[in-house]
């Protein structure tokens, strides 16, 4: 334990923190991207659509071992803990580094640090409201930007999307969440201390790729919708999903 | 008269160090150390070495710099190299060698047992900054590397490319921030001395001034060491930091301590030439850059083409026609007073017509640009950095400038200065350099005085007196203390209108003039004319700003201006009284046809020492034979 | 050359500070910049004001002395430079040139442009050396060295201790200074022993002056006169982590007498 208050107490500690839950939150945007990527492939033979099959899947994976909804809410801890501890870190550090540097230069001019990173902070507030925003619009269904219904992934994703203000939106902010990704998947390494001369172009430009091949699999979505090409709402009984 | 007892161990030189130590010095034991109190001025690599040594003896060591911190000394700047006779190249090596060559070098005007115990310890130095974690340039098999370096035939020079000096001033470094994190030392920065406080006969503390608060303060201690480096900046111009200064010194020399062979100041062959009129200082470009560049000038006054166009046959390698064993290669003062030879004949090059050219096509054409680059590196960013000029491209334009200075303060074979309790290590005492250093043994004569030499010898002092015997409320204090602030407020009441910058800057021109690369009777006697004229108008027209109760680096300065200005004329006098020639002492009436110096070693085989005798008053000459058992005297030779 | 300087004028460590402007018409190309600061100075000193306080001494780019934040950059336009070999052929005629200090709460403001970083001293006094005395010492090509580890370690040792990583990092932190230092010495074999207590230790003293902590952006290294890299932050951040997590705690055992 007294390992664990010692590193948490020093900013390495803190941006290893930052850095390990980072690595949590980008691997369910790997696994989220895959999901929505599902809404492309179609439906079964019964007519429900792959996704809401998957949504489905997620509720009850691990049956009979484990509960329903036991993986999915486990997931949802552990993403929930991530995301506090990555904004209290980053937070933390934020205000020592403002201690740091009260006085700022009348004449500013950077030579390195990219705009992406100097942002950290803004795109960071705007993803965490974009997150709350994002379950109260498509988990819960409290927030409503068109037809809701639950379980009906596609159906949803379909009424919502198809305003326009909605899907540029979302596309705004994936860029923005890009960007930030962009900025800390590199950042990781750094701070874990894998980053080495050798490796680093190769570590910067798979971190850059890597970001850009998730988010367009996320503003894919939006845009499709939109602009219409996706088939329309599908229409199927409740049972065929969840089989009772 | 002073007494001056050097104190040389007697018998075969070979053994001279271990014997005296062993017989001759009595040590304090470590129970006793931390009884003592050592004050050690200045924290380049000798002070910083010396106080890390002792302080790691168990030692109470108080260590004072006027920088921010004591890794700025100017021992940083030092690029090429350090000597050291470990002979890993087996091209004959040995400490005999390197003795003969340092000897030799020094144009037999340095003790030789001192000289001896220098090449004796050249090896130690190595092993200590190594296990410092010093990172010299490493061979494949993962071995030390060793270049050459002027007025040698062997390789022994070991290096960090080209900041050899700044690596071994941070393990210094290092090591000192050691002892003061175990509380051993205690540091004093943006602390200058400003005197010595002599009592009851002995050096018994010093008179310092807070830079940042302007509080005048004094430390007593049962010894002091000065390691506050050389006065090349009496020339204004020098390739020495800023801030170097003779203060410390010269007010050690005013209360007492003999001031030996002041005149002796190395002019490096190879700086970038000054560019006009507001030229603060000088920026020195290493000389082993000579192993690879060939130093030329057009054979023709009038030559106008591009150096590039020159054709061989145009250009006159005036070092290599002239020396053709060493070439490139002969001593600083040789080269330098060759290259102030040829400017003088027009045939100089540059803006100002005093430059040569230092020429790196043949080392490209012979190793390949990339070979060439990969071990200069830094020094051709830094020439291209301050010319514009591209190395590889057009050949470097160099000049001699005041680099070193082998005159100091007066010590005995234990590093102790005539004044009971006060020692002088590294540049700042003139030990081992005689009337010429060779390049790379600066660094080496200052961590072997203060990683091997001072720590033990200082023991034969302390041992026999008791700690503590004085302290700050003695009246000496107090009475220094005095003086210091009224010279001080004396400075800020003049009220004139002309800065301590510009007389500084004239003394310079007038030290530079007549006390130079070469100097002569008439010139010198005019010299002595000039200064005191300079120091009376600078006492009438000086204007200092502010007040000496905050920082106030005007006034720093113009303190040091007062001690450079009694200074020169020291240095004026010595000249004058030196009606010789040695190493880098030429004077024009002691010369062979080819220019090179002639030696009268009936006359002046001693060591000049002088003795303050107030203010006003000439001082007094002292002279320490020199003996040469070991090496007999000969010609120094570099054509053959 | 003709060229307008606004410069930061603070009288003591309390003063609150304010910008300053002036103007010099005798600036020649081949100056360099400290020298132009010192017709500055030689012009406001013969006018009867108080010229401008600036560290500086060796003036050839290796003492770290000199430390000001000129037009927005440490050490100004010129990458890899520091202030002192900074010439005025680098800026246009008729320039305006903003000087300011050095900016970090660690590193107050003395007087001018003169700033205390004596913060640095004490993070070395942490750690940054290889414990030692002086005496005899192994031959050092008994402990053979890869020359890239020994070219590494120097490219980190290269670090003057000027300061402008801190005063370009928009959070003030000292992790290039102090993980150049670490690096320097955690590469050799000689510097093994004490590697991981150092990396810890000096961390701690950082973090204890007051700096801030590193987010990557990179722009020390962009600003750092001798150009060192941060891989050598990403070796730290190894090392102290791997001090925190995994390596014994307390190795420094009692003596204890038979």
């Amino acid at each position: 334990m007294n390992r664990i208050q010692s590193l948490y107490a020093s900013t390495i500690g803190k941006k290893f923190i930052a850095s390990i839950t980072g690595l949590i939150l980008f691997g369910f945007l790997l696994g989220h991207v895959a999901g929505n990527l599902k809404v492309f492939t179609g439906t079964t033979a019964d007519g429900v659509p792959h996704i809401d099959e998957y949504g489905q899947f997620l509720k009850v994976a691990g049956e009979p071992m484990i509960p329903e909804m036991f993986a999915l809410w486990s997931a949802r801890v552990v993403l929930l803990v991530a995301l506090i501890l990555h904004v209290l870190v980053v937070v933390q550090l934020a205000l020592l580094s403002a201690e740091a540097r009260p006085i700022n230069y009348v004449k500013s001019r950077k030579k390195a640090a990219t705009l992406p990173a100097l942002w950290m902070m803004f795109s960071g507030l705007l993803i965490l409201c974009f997150i709350i925003f994002h379950i109260l619009h498509f988990t819960t269904g409290t927030i409503r930007l068109g037809k809701f219904e639950h379980g009906y992934i596609y159906n949803n994703l379909t009424h919502s999307f198809s305003n326009p203000v909605v899907a540029v939106g979302y596309v705004f902010v994936m860029i923005v969440l890009g960007l930030h990704l962009n900025h800390g998947v590199w950042s990781m390494f750094q701070t874990l201390g894998l980053d080495n001369p050798d490796r680093n172009k190769s570590l910067r430009v798979f971190a850059t790729g890597l970001t850009i091949v998730i988010i367009l699999g996320f503003i894919v979505v939006p845009i499709s919708f939109m602009s219409g090409m996706m088939p329309g709402v599908v229409t199927y009984s409740h049972e065929l999903l969840t089989g009772h | 008269m002073l007494t001056l007892n050097s104190k040389i161990p007697s018998g075969p030189i070979e053994n001279a160090w271990t014997r005296h130590v062993n017989n001759n010095l009595r040590l304090v034991g470590p129970k006793n150390r931390p009884k003592y109190k050592i004050i050690v001025v200045g924290s380049g690599l000798a002070g910083a070495s010396a106080a890390a040594s002792m302080g790691a003896m168990g030692y109470k060591v108080e260590c004072f710099c006027f920088q921010d911190s004591p890794r700025r000394a100017h021992s940083i700047a030092a690029q090429g190299g350090i000597n050291a006779s470990k002979n890993y190249r087996n091209d004959g090596d040995s400490t005999w060698r390197l003795f003969y060559d340092t000897q030799k070098g020094g144009d037999y005007r340095a003790r030789e047992q001192n000289v001896y115990r220098l090449a004796e310890l050249s090896t130690a130095i190595i092993d200590q900054a190594v296990a410092q974690g010093v990172p010299f340039a490493r061979e494949y098999g993962g071995k030390l590397a060793n270049r050459s370096f002027g007025g040698v035939l062997v390789e022994r020079t070991f290096y960090c490319r080209g900041e050899t000096g700044q690596q071994l001033l941070l393990g210094a470094y290092s090591a000192l921030e050691e002892q003061i994190a175990a509380k051993t030392v205690k540091m004093h920065t943006r602390t200058e001395m400003l005197d010595l406080v002599v009592a009851d006969g002995k050096a018994r503390g010093i008179v310092v001034r807070n830079l940042e608060t302007g509080k005048i303060t004094s430390h007593a201690a049962d010894a002091v060491v000065l390691a506050t480096g050389g006065y090349g900046n009496v020339y204004y111009l020098s390739t020495n930091a800023k801030g170097c200064n003779v203060t410390a010194n010269f007010r050690a020399y005013r209360r007492g301590a003999g001031f030996a062979n002041p005149c002796f100041t190395q002019i490096h062959p190879t700086s970038i030439p000054a560019s006009g009129e507001y030229q603060s200082k000088l920026t020195l470009m290493s000389e082993s850059l000579r192993n690879d560049g060939r130093i030329w000038v057009p054979r023709n006054p009038e030559e106008k083409r591009a150096p590039a166009n020159i054709p061989e046959a145009d250009r006159y390698y005036y070092l290599e026609e002239r020396y053709p064993r060493f070439g490139n290669l002969v001593p600083r003062d040789v080269a330098a007073r060759n290259a102030k030879d040829v400017c003088d004949k027009g045939l100089g090059v540059g803006p100002t017509g005093y430059g040569v050219y230092l020429d790196f096509g043949a080392a490209i054409q012979d190793k390949g640009e990339e070979a060439v680059k990969a071990k200069y590196d830094n020094l051709f960013e830094m020439y291209e950095r301050i010319t514009a000029d591209d190395p590889t491209k057009t050949p470097m334009r160099i000049y001699p400038a005041v680099h070193y200075t082998m005159g100091g303060l007066w010590v005995d074979y234990n590093l102790m200065t005539n004044l009971p309790g006060l020692y002088s290590i590294g540049e700042s005492n003139f030990a081992d350099h005689g009337a010429n250093r060779l390049g790379a043994s600066s660094l080496m004569q200052c961590l072997a005085d203060g990683y091997f030499i001072l720590p033990v010898t200082i023991g034969d002092f302390l041992s026999q007196h008791p700690a503590g015997e004085v302290d700050t409320h003695h009246p000496a204090f107090q009475e220094v203390e005095k003086e210091v602030s009224g010279q001080i407020d004396r400075l800020l009441s003049v009220n004139g209108t002309r800065s301590s910058e510009s007389f500084h800057r004239e003394l310079g021109k007038i030290m530079w003039e007549h006390c130079g690369i070469s100097r002569n009777k008439e010139g010198l006697e005019e010299g002595l004319r000039k200064i005191p004229e300079l120091r009376e108008e600078f006492w009438k027209d000086l204007k200092l700003p502010g007040s000496s109760d905050h920082l106030n680096q005007s006034l720093e300065h113009a303190g040091r201006v007062v001690d450079f200005l009694d200074f020169g004329e020291l240095m004026c006098r010595d000249a004058l009284l030196r009606d010789e020639s040695c190493g880098c002492h030429l004077r024009e009436e002691h010369q062979t046809p080819e220019g090179e110096a002639k030696r009268d070693d009936e006359r002046f085989a001693h060591v000049a020492v002088f003795e303050y005798k107030g203010e006003g008053v000439a001082p007094e000459l002292n002279k320490e034979p020199l003996a040469f058992d070991a090496l007999p005297l000969a010609a120094r030779n570099y054509k053959t | 050359m003709k060229i307008k300087l606004h410069v930061w004028r603070q009288s003591t460590r309390t003063d609150k500070g304010r910008m300053e402007s002036y103007e010099l018409d005798n600036v020649v190309p081949d100056m360099s910049f400290l020298e132009m600061m010192d017709t500055l100075n030689e012009k406001l000193t013969i006018e009867g004001h108080d010229p401008v306080a600036f560290d500086h001494d060796c003036r050839e780019g290796v003492c770290g002395m000199c430390s000001m934040v000129i037009n927005g950059e440490a050490h100004g336009p010129k990458s890899e430079t520091t202030t002192c070999q900074l010439y005025m052929r680098h800026f246009k005629d008729g320039a305006e040139i903003y000087i300011e200090p050095w900016r970090a709460s660690a590193f107050p403001v003395v007087k001018d442009l003169v700033v205390d970083r004596s913060a640095f001293d004490r993070i070395i006094q942490a750690g940054g050396f290889i414990s030692n005395h002086s005496g005899p010492k192994p031959d050092p090509n008994s402990i053979p060295i890869e020359p890239e580890v020994a070219e590494t370690s120097l490219d980190a040792a290269t670090c003057i201790g000027c300061g402008a990583c801190v005063a370009a990092c928009p959070n003030g932190s000292a992790m290039l200074f102090t993980a150049a230092k670490a690096s320097h010495l955690g590469m050799l074999p000689q510097g093994q022993p004490e590697r991981f207590d150092r990396a810890q230790s000096m961390v701690k003293q950082m973090e204890s002056e007051g700096f801030g902590s590193c987010r990557n952006y990179a722009e020390c290294e962009a600003q750092c006169p001798k150009g060192i890299s941060i891989a050598f932050i990403g070796r730290l951040n190894s090392d102290f982590l791997r001090a925190s997590l995994l390596e014994p705690v307390d190795r420094r055992g009692e003596m204890k007498s038979q």
